[in-house]
């Protein structure tokens, strides 16, 4: 909640800012920027580069942040980390008072707490030496050292001066105290705003890990041949579905029959997402290469037929009729007008049909797999070891991203005339 | 000996309703070698579904369809067609559109240049031979659908409204294409447009159907095509019984379109 008011603040305080800069340069006088009407006028709305790279800076800055990095000069108030006192007033049985003071040693997240001793002070109260793990609250078994013991009925009145019962909560300033039912002292020190590493670690553990990763690698498979194995399961399951789904699709797409045949199963398969295939496919096919390349074949399967029955749908019917006319055999047509003219429609379905598998995979990865960038991040997850975590998942983000950009590029060459009939 | 036979044709659709359409009813024509026909008619009057009958895309329900003394079954290189528009094959550029028809025939590919090198400077476009065809103006690109039935050497030129995706300007510049292609090429043509215009401008015979069934409502014999040819159409449009004439068929089109509506009203 806190860290999404953070975004807001720091993209909308940005956009201000971007906003005085432009006014103070005067801007292009093309076309667009000279239209007054511009609201609900979709070609006058031009993405704005700043924004992105605004995006994108802001999200690291709320990461580095939270995460109290080095990369970063302002964090949000991190957890208190270090040593602190507090006193406390003990009330023996017969009413008469002792201060003694409790000395607190708080380590930075992730080290152990160590323990230490301090002179234990005079009176019947004697002074503590207490580790407590930080962001965490703890019990001080205060009275273990002191002569006058709780079951003997001493109890404390008061925490720096100020009196305390159960149920009370006096701030020390690096922390908080209150007492437990048996009237114990609980320790909190203060938590601050930054994330436990263990959530959230920060950007630089991040890349640290990831060198660390593409070097030496995980769980006995180098960082490329996890990522590599992901992919060429991918690229196999969707180079199969291809093979099948377009074929067919064209069969649907051009004969009545095979339509009535087909239609009910595509139309049937299609809602199913290929997750829930996940189980079954296991028990057909097994955990490991067959099953996954299975199921993504099933993922592109619809999705290609689908698309190439469009394809085939789309095509104007005077095309066809020209072609006729001008003396082709339906053979001809079939390889000079139905095929090119299904080929946008093809590689739109291309394109939604990698990224169906290329998260089908990871999800299959996850349920079962020795190598694999689904498998990484879920053995990981089981050590608690979220950087390794983080790092699949924007390395899953980015491949993924990767691979649209490519289909998009191999479109723009391949099928040129996409939209202009 | 007439080239083209229609013989009694008659079309009718069942309706999903339970209905049907007349489409045509008792058509008969005969066009000789070299003869340019242009249709007229009022929408419904079925002078698509006519041509769409000649050129073997639909069966008719009964009657036929002979061209050089055989029957018309389905469509074939001896019968070429220019659409409105969409036809053309935009992942081929200009010359590939254009050698379509002498390709599927196998022909080789220096024969296929010359014809298309040849036809592309008759229609006025040997500039963009290498162009993809969507990166052409309507216009530009009607010229190419023109060039590239030509170059299948067909028998008969069949064309529905071709330049009636066109502006005015343009249209008239076709129009001119079109007269000239004719006279070079000696095609028989038939020609099926909405501008009763048009129609009088390039039909050296012109139909006018009337709808509800479709059939031939008038026949003209017209001298307006012969004056334009290799002449500037706008002196045709003002020369002798040229508006007389279009003035009568406007009305002629007009009464019909008005028994339509009044049909249509008395039916609701």
């Amino acid at each position: 909640m806190i860290v999404l008011l953070f975004y807001i603040g720091l993209f909308a305080g940005a956009f201000f800012i971007v906003y005085a800069m432009r006014r103070g340069l005067q801007s292009r006088q093309d076309f667009t920027s000279l239209k007054t009407v511009t609201f609900g006028d979709e070609s006058a709305v031009r993405s704005d580069r700043a924004a992105s790279i605004i995006s994108v800076l802001v999200i690291f800055v709320i990461w580095a942040a939270f995460t109290g990095s080095k990369l970063f000069p302002i964090h949000v108030p991190g957890p208190f980390v270090g040593d602190t006192k507090f006193t406390y007033t003990l009330e023996n049985a017969d009413g008469s008072t002792d201060d003694a003071t409790v000395f607190v040693r708080v380590p930075a997240f992730g080290e152990e707490a160590e323990k230490f001793e301090v002179e234990p002070g005079s009176g019947f109260a004697k002074d503590d030496a207490f580790a407590a793990p930080a962001g965490r609250s703890s019990t001080i078994l205060f009275d273990k050292n002191d002569e006058a013991k709780r079951k003997e009925g001493a109890k404390i009145v008061a925490i720096n001066g100020t009196p305390i019962g159960e149920g009370d909560k006096v701030d020390t300033g690096d922390g908080t105290v209150s007492l437990t039912g048996k009237g114990a002292i609980s320790f909190t020190p203060k938590q601050g705003l930054q994330m436990n590493p263990i959530w959230l670690p920060a950007p630089e553990t991040v890349v640290s890990r990831f060198f660390e990763i593409a070097n030496e690698g995980y769980q006995n498979f180098s960082l490329w041949e996890h990522l590599g194995w992901s992919l060429a399961r991918v690229i196999a399951g969707f180079i199969a579905g291809a093979l099948v789904g377009i074929p067919l699709g064209y069969a649907m797409g051009l004969s009545g029959w095979f339509r009535g045949w087909f239609d009910p199963i595509v139309e049937f398969m299609r809602p199913v997402p290929p997750l829930a295939l996940i189980p079954l496919v296991i028990i057909w096919f097994g955990i490991w290469e067959t099953g996954k390349i299975v199921l993504l074949f099933l993922a592109a399967l619809w999705i290609m037929t689908i698309a190439a029955r469009a394809g085939v749908s789309g095509v104007n019917i005077s095309k066809i009729h020209a072609a006729y006319s001008l003396g082709a055999s339906k053979w001809q047509i079939m390889r000079y007008v139905i095929v090119p003219n299904s080929l946008p429609e093809i590689f739109t379905g291309a394109r939604v049909a990698m990224g169906v598998c290329w998260g089908t995979v990871v999800a299959a990865e996850l349920v079962a797999a020795q190598k694999g960038a689904g498998m990484m991040i879920i053995a990981a997850s089981k050590f608690q070891l979220t950087d390794i975590v983080i790092m699949g998942i924007v390395l899953i983000g980015v491949i993924g991203y990767g691979i649209d950009i490519l289909m998009r590029k191999a479109e723009n060459w391949l099928v040129p005339w996409k939209g202009q009939s | 000996m007439p080239e083209l036979d229609i013989v009694d044709l008659s079309m009718r659709f069942d309706l999903p309703n339970g209905s049907s359409v007349q489409a045509l009813q008792d058509v008969s024509l005969s066009l000789k070698e070299g003869e340019l026909m242009s249709v007229l008619g009022p929408s419904g009057c079925g002078k698509t579904t006519l041509l769409n009958i000649v050129a073997g895309f639909l069966a008719p329900t009964s009657g036929k369809i002979e061209l050089n003394g055989h029957l018309v079954e389905g469509p074939d290189a001896e019968r070429g067609m220019v659409f409105q528009k969409g036809a053309l094959f935009e992942w081929m550029n200009v010359r590939e559109n254009v050698e379509f028809g002498p390709r599927m025939k196998g022909m080789p590919k220096a024969e296929r240049d010359q014809i298309s090198d040849h036809l592309l400077e008759v229609v006025g476009l040997q500039d963009f031979k290498d162009k993809a065809v969507y990166e052409l103006s309507g216009g530009m690109q009607q010229r190419v659908a023109l060039a590239r039935c030509l170059a299948n050497e067909p028998d008969v030129i069949l064309m529905d409204e071709p330049l009636g995706a066109l502006d005015a300007l343009t249209r008239e510049k076709m129009q001119g294409l079109v007269l000239k292609l004719w006279k070079e090429t000696g095609k028989t043509i038939i020609l099926i447009t909405h501008s009763v215009e048009e129609a009088l401008l390039l039909g050296e015979r012109l139909i006018v159907m009337a709808p509800r069934p479709g059939r031939i409502h008038r026949e003209y014999n017209l001298p307006f095509a012969e004056r334009g040819v290799n002449a500037d159409l706008r002196d045709v449009k003002k020369s002798e019984g040229f508006a007389e004439k279009r003035d009568e068929i406007l009305s002629m089109i007009w009464e019909m379109e008005e028994e339509i509506m009044g049909r249509t009203e008395q039916a609701s």
